[in-house]
Order: structure tokens, then C-alpha cells, then sequence
């Protein structure tokens, strides 16, 4: 029972990284680009982190799983804005 | 030996090969650079698949500690190729 | 997990490593080589996961593909229209001569030679028995050697020699890296985003560090992924525009890059004068021994990791550096420098200051 719902995390997780990644390669603008990136790539995280914690079934791992998530969410937010400031700045500079 | 010994193995010659090639036939130093490391990741595959044992027993530590100390002591060469780098170009800037 | 399920992830993580490697060695535009390289080091250490060994895992996301990336990264950025990066250049020049395509042929079917023989030798070292190599002398004298972990024991106990001389290379790169320049310019004050993220992850990034020290002992961990944790915070304080990263100046930062060779070489003379072996720890002593050169590598590591990362010699705040001699490339990354970083500059000896007055006024 556990390993369905956690399978279907997991899989749902998958499908939206494969989303994300498919909106690196499809759309035309960086900064749309950073939007599939950030967001659909950090909901996949959560997620898989989700379903990997429900597996273990162990409250202290799942814990550090949720951790690694929130400290991926704050490095991929100030990285995005720091690519679309520079990006911008170079827009308006030429 | 298992499958993964013959995996990891021969992943890291053909690597090695890659980065070699790299290395010695680009024009540009920062290419070469990357080949270079690039040519030490290979090693290190080889390295470590060699220690792997299967998937309940102890891997062998002494190749780990090898590997550890060829990380470190590759990201030091490069710092220095890379500061040698930008001292030659400004240099060659001023000529 | 079922073994064709292994198989499967085995056989995904090479095909990835392998394109991961050509496409960052095929490239001819510099950035893109330096991120794909990071991709394959980060799948690296995944596979380093994969095969057990989570140490080396540990230091390659920490070194292999953060630091070394890092750098290379702040190398294309400096020059962004030298012979550094991807000027057009190609590799291949068809309409060149005969002689350079049939160099390129030659070198290629060398280093698939090379390849064959890697491989030939790979083969022989599988042959041997696993009951011949060290591993076996590893475990029976574990318990005696201070610690459990036993890749740490390995490093810190068995091999403290080649430890001592790998900390002796990283201090002649550093050396180095003093003798041939000034650091790069630094960047500009990081705004409410960036500031906001740094202000919380230095004192996490330590406090990591300061465990993974700690765990060395009995876990994957140690003194080299804790410097290179440490080396991150760093980094990480140095793009957001603080100007000393927390090194100390002057004298105190030569202590602290001298600390790692320098404690490991204190403590095996003063064994030797004792009457015991050059870094032969008596089995009671050995456990606190190791904790303490783990400790003074660790500063070490982390101190010269930033300063490579620096670029050169870390300069003193009042110097204004535009004054001097710039290289073309300075005048293209020139960006307004601020002076107050999150915490205070510290205020340069007299003596540094007038070394590099004195260096600008000779070109």
C-alpha cells in the first residue's frame, strides 16, 4: 500500500521534471525558460522527496529529505533571480 | 567480478581516452584544462570500480583514499593552470 | 532493489557520463564546456554513490564539480574575448592541410590505444583475488587505529604520509597562485535576494562543515569535504560582494595556510622525539591526534580553496586597483566595488599597502 502511494509520487514527480525539461528545450525566452525550470523542477523535487520520505518510512530520514527540498527551493529562487538580473541588465545595456 | 566492475571500468578508459584526446589536440587552454580533469575523473572511475565488491559487502578503502587525495590535489593544479593562464594573458596583453 | 533494475541505473548513468564528457570536450564555446563539466561531475558523484562510496561521493559534489566549476567559471568570466574561451576557432580544419588531419588521426587512434591498454590492466586487476589486496590489513588493524570510519583511517592513520604531501601540494599551489598576481576585482554588493539567501546558508555551510568534521570519524565525512564545505561559504560571501571572505589578513592567513602541513609535521617530529615511528600514533592518542590535524587541514583546505578561487593575492580595501596597471581584461569586468561587505574590512597593514603601491608604480 505504502509503495503504490509512494510509486505514484515518485512517477508524478518524474513526469513533472520531464515537463520542465521539456519547457528548457521548447520555450523561446530565458526568462520562460527559468520559469519551467524553477518551478516545475522544484515541484518534481517536492515531490519525489515526498514519496522517498513516505518509503522509508522513517521519520528522521523523511525529515532530512524535506530539508535537502527547502534548501534546493532557496538556492534555485536566488539563482533564477540572479540570472534574470544579469540577463535583464545585459538587455538594457545593449 | 560483477557487471558493474566491467561497466564503471571500461567507462572510465573510454573517458580517459576522451579527455586525452581533448587535451592534446585543442587550441584553447580552458579545453584543455577541462580534458585534463576530465582525464582524472576517468582515473578515478577506474579506481573505485576496481574497490567495489557487490552490493553487501565492504568496499576496499584503500582505492577511496587514493581517489579522495587525487580530487584534492587535481583541484589545486587547476587553480594554479588557472592562474597561470590569466597572468600569461595579461601579460601578453602589455606586449 | 532487483538486479536488472541496478542494471538498468547502471547502464542510464554511464550512457549519461559519457555523453555528459564528449559533449563538454566538443564544445567550442568556453561556458558551456565549464557547466556540462559540472553536470558530469555532479553525475559523477552520483555514481560514486552508486559504487558505495560515499566519501568520495561527498568530495566530488563538494570539489570536483562545485569548486573546480567554480573556478573555471570565474576564468571564462574574466577575459570574455581572449584566447581563453571560445573564440571562433574551430578544432577541426578540413580546409587546412593534409598533415594537421592526419595529426588529429594519429592522436585519436592513440588514445584509443591508450583506452585498450587502460582496459588491458583493468582486466588483470579484477583477476586478483580480493583476500590480496590491502583492504584485508585495513580491517584486521581498524580497531588500533583511532577511528571507524575506515576510508578515514585509511587517509589520517595507514597513509598520513601521502595526506602530509597532498596538504604540502595544496600550499605550493597556493604559493603559486600568491606569486602570480593580485586577486580579481570583486563583485558588487549582492541585493535583498542574494543578500537574504547568504545571510542564512554561511552560518549553515559551517555549522555542516564543522559536523562533517566531527562524523569524519565514524561515518562518510572528514577533513577534506568539511574544508571544502567551509571553502563554499566562502564562495558563496565573496559573490555577494563581501571583500575579505572571512579570511584573516596579513600574518594570521599565512598561519592558517601553513596550518595544515605545518600541525601533521608537528605532530610526527614530536612522536619521533617520544621514541615512536614518524606519525605513528599510539592506539590511545590516535583518535584525539587525528580530530586535531583534521581540524588544522580543514582550515587549510578551506583557506586556500577561497583563495584560489580569489584568484591571487586577496588585496587590501583602501588600494584602489583601477589606479594601477590593468590588463584589458580588468577594464571589462570592472564593477563598482563596494567597501562594506556583511560584516567589516578589516584594515590592511601599512606594509601591504605600499608592496602593491609599489607594484603598480613598476608597470
Amino acid at each position: 500500500m505504502i509503495e503504490v502511494m509512494s510509486s505514484l509520487l515518485i512517477v508524478s514527480g518524474l513526469g513533472f521534471y520531464l515537463a520542465g525539461s521539456i519547457g528548457l528545450l521548447r520555450l523561446p525566452d530565458l526568462y520562460s525558460r527559468l520559469h519551467a525550470l524553477t518551478k516545475a523542477d522544484n515541484l518534481g523535487l517536492g515531490l519525489l522527496t515526498a514519496g522517498l520520505g513516505l518509503y522509508t518510512q522513517d521519520l528522521l530520514i523523511a525529515l532530512k529529505l524535506v530539508l535537502i527540498w527547502l534548501a534546493v527551493l532557496a538556492a534555485s529562487a536566488a539563482s533564477a533571480h540572479l540570472i534574470a538580473q544579469h540577463a535583464r541588465r545585459r538587455e538594457t545595456q545593449s | 567480478m560483477l557487471t558493474a566492475h566491467w561497466l564503471y571500468g571500461i567507462t572510465g578508459c573510454l573517458v580517459v581516452a576522451l579527455g586525452l584526446r581533448t587535451a592534446l589536440l585543442h587550441a584553447l587552454l580552458l579545453h584543455r584544462l577541462i580534458g585534463i580533469n576530465v582525464m582524472g575523473a576517468g582515473v578515478f572511475l577506474m579506481l573505485i570500480a576496481v574497490a567495489y565488491r557487490g552490493p553487501g559487502v565492504a568496499p576496499d578503502p584503500v582505492p577511496h583514499a587514493l581517489v579522495l587525495t587525487g580530487i584534492v590535489v587535481a583541484v589545486s593544479a587547476t587553480a594554479l593552470a588557472l592562474a597561470l593562464a590569466r597572468r600569461l594573458t595579461a601579460e601578453q596583453d602589455d606586449e | 532493489m532487483t538486479t536488472s533494475a541496478m542494471l538498468i541505473l547502471d547502464i542510464l548513468m554511464v550512457l549519461s557520463l559519457l555523453s555528459l564528457a564528449a559533449a563538454a570536450l566538443a564544445t567550442s564555446d568556453a561556458r558551456r564546456s565549464v557547466i556540462l563539466f559540472m553536470a558530469f561531475g555532479l553525475v559523477l558523484a552520483l555514481a560514486w554513490a552508486r559504487l558505495q562510496a560515499p566519501d568520495v561521493a561527498l568530495a566530488e559534489a563538494a570539489i570536483g564539480a562545485g569548486l573546480s566549476g567554480a573556478l573555471l567559471l570565474a576564468a571564462v568570466g574574466d577575459q570574455p574575448r581572449r584566447a581563453l574561451t571560445g573564440d571562433t576557432k574551430p578544432v577541426h580544419h578540413h580546409d587546412h592541410s593534409n598533415l594537421k588531419l592526419m595529426l588529429e588521426w594519429t592522436v585519436t587512434l592513440l588514445c584509443i590505444a591508450v583506452a585498450g591498454a587502460l582496459a588491458w590492466a583493468l582486466a588483470q586487476a579484477f583477476e586478483r583475488a580480493p583476500q590480496a589486496t590491502l583492504a584485508q590489513a585495513v580491517s584486521e588493524n581498524l580497531a588500533t587505529s583511532g577511528v571507524s570510519n575506515p576510508v578515514t583511517a585509511v587517509l589520517l592513520n595507514f597513509r598520513a604520509y601521502d595526506t602530509l604531501l597532498e596538504l604540502a601540494v595544496l600550499l605550493t599551489a597556493v604559493l603559486g597562485i600568491f606569486a602570480l598576481g593580485p586577486a580579481r576585482p570583486g563583485y558588487r554588493t549582492a541585493g535583498p535576494v542574494f543578500g537574504g539567501l547568504v545571510r542564512w546558508l554561511v552560518p549553515v555551510l559551517i555549522l555542516a562543515a564543522a559536523y562533517l568534521l566531527w562524523v569524519g570519524a565514524h561515518a562518510p565525512g572528514g577533513a577534506f569535504q568539511a574544508g571544502a564545505t567551509l571553502a563554499a561559504a566562502g564562495v558563496v560571501l565573496r559573490l555577494a560582494g563581501q571583500r575579505t571572505v572571512g579570511l584573516p589578513q596579513g600574518p594570521t592567513l599565512h598561519l592558517v595556510i601553513a596550518a595544515g602541513v605545518g600541525t601533521f609535521l608537528l605532530v610526527g617530529l614530536s612522536l619521533l622525539v617520544l621514541g615512536r615511528p614518524f606519525l605513528g600514533y599510539p592506539p590511545a592518542w590516535a583518535g584525539g591526534l587525528i580530530l586535531l590535524i583534521e581540524t588544522a587541514a580543514m582550515l587549510a583546505i578551506a583557506a586556500t580553496l577561497v583563495l584560489a578561487f580569489l584568484g591571487g593575492r586577496p588585496q587590501p580595501p583602501r588600494v584602489n586597483v583601477t589606479g594601477g596597471k590593468p590588463p584589458a581584461a580588468l577594464i571589462s569586468t570592472l564593477r563598482p566595488r563596494s567597501r562594506e561587505g556583511l560584516s567589516g574590512a578589516d584594515v590592511p597593514g601599512a606594509e601591504s599597502h605600499k608592496h602593491f603601491s609599489e607594484e603598480n608604480r613598476q608597470c
